[in-house]
């Protein structure tokens, strides 16, 4: 195929050319930064929680007062764990994905000062920690005497377990095993690392920093009540959850089962992340129309360029081209203007980047997005200009003995 | 001649069905989007209290000691309790409200109705004028139910309707975490946007349920809800908040007038300084009094996705703009041979450019249409979205118009190329071509 004479008669129609390679640049852009962003928001959706969110419910009381704390406890550990398939019940002030109850600073020295970390904290009861189902690398999980009762915020000299993302945000390189945490004056010591635990709200903070919690013991009491971890067969847990919500009135009639809270963990996770889908939702529809238009574009345009060298590809067939020179020949037209217009578009997409990365705070583009992004446009600029090639390729010769 | 252009123009976009359609279908497709997210991000960013909000400040000092001080950072969001009722009892303003937010259980009367939470807010008997809330039943509290702790509750025509059946309930009990509250007023349908007075509890929450005074809150031990920051000896405990280091109250005054804001700017300064010299407070004098407007500005209301799609959607009707450039150059220019016709018999330059903007102005008002249609598909979308600002999205009649005004202004911008180039094109050539 030549491509001179295409370039000599894209020449003639400047214009057009250009419109439709600046049709194709600004669909480049958008469309790599928008796929860039819903990549964004689905890696985000799918963070690992660490626990075994499948078999876990949570129930959430409020409105007892703190007198009533450990006797409420008692009534509702023993009340529910006699409901068939319950595994197990404990006692904790929050889940991965439920209420935000326990977001502070940690420091790493005793001085107060800048706060290294924002971190969630998990304290559980006896038995929360083997529930949740967590993972340790290194070190070990709570032991029995590692419970004590408390009354500040979390159990002060409590022994914690840190995720290994926050191990290696406080202590990069070394071994955490033994270090020192502190949030404000209380004092915790690290005797384990945990491979996994997400914040109960990971989708309002930086997805580098979405696993930075503690994990600290704690009896249930005053500080540690209302909020119990409920755990069964994946199969039965709707039903089980349900009558544990239908024993609470009876177990507890004076307090309040905050709805919210009071589910089993995986619809939690679905509604802390449904802004995350609409948004992903909406994304992949500007993709769809944009290609849409972009693809109409193609073939309205390319259409009339048919309808116009209609004489002239009558001549072409006349003097001896085949039906598929013809076709060859608007395809490779298309091809280099497409081409053009990613060029341009790449320029464009990278610099749109750099303008979201500056307000949105997103991260650079990968560049692996370039050449898929430029494949697509490719295959789309190709399939939109079949028909009218096909069209063109259908001419018949004789066109070139008639006027007009 | 106007009507004569639009009569060729209608003739000319029948004969080519397939391309006009092309045209209209990507103008309404991009005016769709950029309407549906400009809609969105205008009730958004829309103003709470129209005619009241420029009236209405946010004055903010800084009472923390001088660990982590950083020279030039703004004060703190809110104020301690003992500063709240030092400027609430100082009346320097036409109107003052401290006030927090909370969660209460109330305890229907009704059996039939189990105990639930409703959000609350407590605050200072101005709250009310200040914020021009209107009633369904009897009124607001007074000053001196504040000083006396009354135990009088404000509710909303929601939980009116829920508990009382929509009948008038003042004079009623209302029972909250075992407490006899007397309703004095219950508020008529009232949601301003964005829940300004308070940002901490979600910016587009809707109206508090029940609104309690402030002392009172304390003193029957209500818990409130927020964000707290502390510093110093400060713990945040519950049981002493009226004497605590922490700032956790939300404190607005009502300013008629730049003397009075600049009054009150001083007044704010000296108080600083009074602090200081008293030890309470030990940063240099840091004060500030952004209006509502200013304020909902500053903490960036306006969730950063809307932003975002907005720019989106500007994006893609950009791109259906250069789409409909480059199918009506097609369509102009294949007319070449009947403008040549127009031009030789006597028709200006001029009057053949302003044939080809009608023509395009017609298309862009069909892509009106469209989009029009497509943006209320788009908003019924949205509020079907899971955002506590989804039910507020709805076209009013000035987004309305902008509509139109957007895409026949962006089809005649669509158009001046391709028609000027059209224009370009010498009679005598076309004439003898044919």
């Amino acid at each position: 195929m030549q491509i001179r004479p295409i370039l000599a008669a894209l020449r003639r129609h400047r214009l057009a050319t250009m419109l439709i390679a600046l049709e194709i640049a600004l669909a480049c852009a958008v469309l790599c930064n928008a796929s860039f962003l819903i990549s964004g928001r689905l890696s985000a959706m799918h963070v690992n929680s660490g626990v075994d969110e499948a078999s876990l419910a949570l129930i959430k009381l409020t409105g007892f007062d703190d007198a009533e704390a450990v006797d409420l406890n008692a009534r509702v550990q023993s009340g529910l764990t006699g409901i068939a398939g319950m595994q197990s019940v404990t006692v904790t002030n929050t889940a991965p994905f439920a209420d935000k109850v326990g977001t502070a600073g940690v420091t790493t020295s005793q001085e107060p000062g800048h706060p290294r970390a924002i971190v969630d904290y998990y304290i559980g009861g006896p038995g929360t920690f083997e529930a949740m189902g967590l993972r340790v690398v290194a070190g070990r999980g709570p032991q029995a005497d590692d419970y004590h009762s408390f009354i500040g915020f979390v159990p002060d000299n409590a022994p914690v377990l840190v995720t290994r993302a926050l191990a290696e945000h406080l202590w990069p390189g070394t071994d955490p095993l033994g270090k020192e945490l502190w949030c404000d004056r209380l004092h915790f010591r690290v005797v384990g690392v945990l491979e996994h635990l997400v914040r109960p709200d990971p989708a309002s903070f930086a997805p580098n920093t979405a696993e930075w919690t503690v994990f600290a013991p704690g009896l249930p009491g005053t500080k540690l009540a209302g909020t119990y971890l409920l755990k069964a067969d994946p199969a039965q847990l709707p039903r089980v959850l349900r009558e544990a919500r239908a024993a609470m009135a009876r177990l507890a009639p004076d307090a309040v089962v905050d709805d919210e809270f009071s589910r089993p963990l995986s619809e939690m996770r679905e509604a802390r992340f449904r802004q995350d889908r609409a948004m992903a939702g909406m994304l992949v529809g500007v993709i769809c129309a944009l290609l849409l238009v972009t693809a109409l574009g193609i073939v309205g345009l390319a259409s009339f360029w048919v309808q116009q060298r209609r004489k002239q590809i009558g001549i072409r067939r006349a003097i001896g081209a085949t039906r598929r020179d013809i076709l060859r020949y608007f395809q490779t037209e298309n091809f280099l203007i497409v081409s053009a217009g990613i060029a341009l578009g790449m320029v464009m997409a990278f610099g749109l980047n750099l303008v979201l990365m500056k307000y949105y705070e997103l991260p650079r583009l990968p560049w692996t997005y370039f050449p898929v992004g430029a494949l697509a446009l490719w295959v789309l600029g190709q399939l939109a200009v079949l028909g009218p090639a096909m069209r063109a390729a259908s001419v018949p010769p004789v066109v070139a003995t008639r006027s007009v | 001649m106007f009507g004569y252009y639009l009569d060729l123009a209608l003739r000319s976009l029948r004969r080519n069905r397939m391309l006009t359609a092309l045209m209209v279908l990507a103008i309404a497709l991009g005016i769709g989007a950029s309407m549906t997210t400009l809609t969105v991000l205008h009730v958004l960013s829309g103003d709470p209290l129209p005619g009241a909000s420029s009236t209405l400040f946010y004055p903010q000092i800084d009472p923390r000691d001088m660990d982590g001080y950083e020279e030039g950072k703004k004060p703190p969001d809110q104020v301690t309790w003992i500063d709240g009722m030092n400027l609430l009892h100082a009346k320097r303003a036409a109107h003052q409200a401290l006030m927090t937010g909370g969660a209460v259980p109330v305890q229907p009367a009704q059996s039939s109705i189990d105990p639930f939470y409703s959000d609350a807010r407590f605050t200072s008997a101005d709250f009310f004028p200040m914020f021009q809330v209107p009633f369904l039943y009897g009124h607001a509290w007074g000053e001196s139910d504040d000083d006396a702790k009354a135990r009088v509750v404000v509710i909303s025509r929601a939980l009116n309707d829920k508990l009382f059946g929509g009948k008038d309930s003042t004079g009623q009990t209302l029972r909250v975490k075992d407490t006899a509250f007397r309703i004095v007023g219950v508020i008529d349908s009232w949601r301003p946007n964005p829940h300004f007075y308070d940002i901490n509890m979600g910016n587009y929450s809707g109206l508090e349920d029940v609104f309690v005074p402030l002392t009172t809150s304390g003193d029957v031990r209500l818990d409130h809800n927020g964000s707290m920051d502390c510093w110093g000896t400060g713990s945040g405990d519950d049981d002493h908040m009226e004497t605590q280091p922490c700032v956790w109250l939300q404190f607005w005054v009502q300013l008629d007038g730049a003397d009075q804001v600049k009054a009150y700017r001083d007044y704010l300064v000296h108080y600083s300084q009074e602090q200081k010299s008293l030890g309470r407070f030990e940063r240099p004098v840091n004060v500030a009094l952004p209006g509502l407007m200013e304020w909902l500005d500053i903490n960036k209301v306006v969730p950063g996705d809307v932003r975002l799609q907005t720019w989106l959607a500007f994006g893609f009707l950009l791109v259906c703009l250069v789409n409909t450039v480059g199918l009506m150059l097609a369509k102009f220019l294949r007319r070449s041979g009947e403008l040549g016709v127009r031009r030789a018999l006597g028709a200006s330059k001029r009057e053949v450019f302003a044939q080809l903007l009608v023509e395009s102005g017609v298309i862009g008002l069909a892509g009106g249409v469209g989009g029009l249609l497509l943006a209320f598909l788009g908003l019924w979308l949205v509020r079907r979205q899971p955002s506590d600002y989804a039910a507020l999205a709805h076209l009013d009649l000035s987004m309305l118009s902008i509509t139109f005004l957007l895409a026949v202004g962006s089809s005649l911008l669509a158009g001046l190329l391709p028609a000027w180039r059209a224009c370009q094109i010498a009679p005598a050539l076309q004439l003898k071509s044919q």
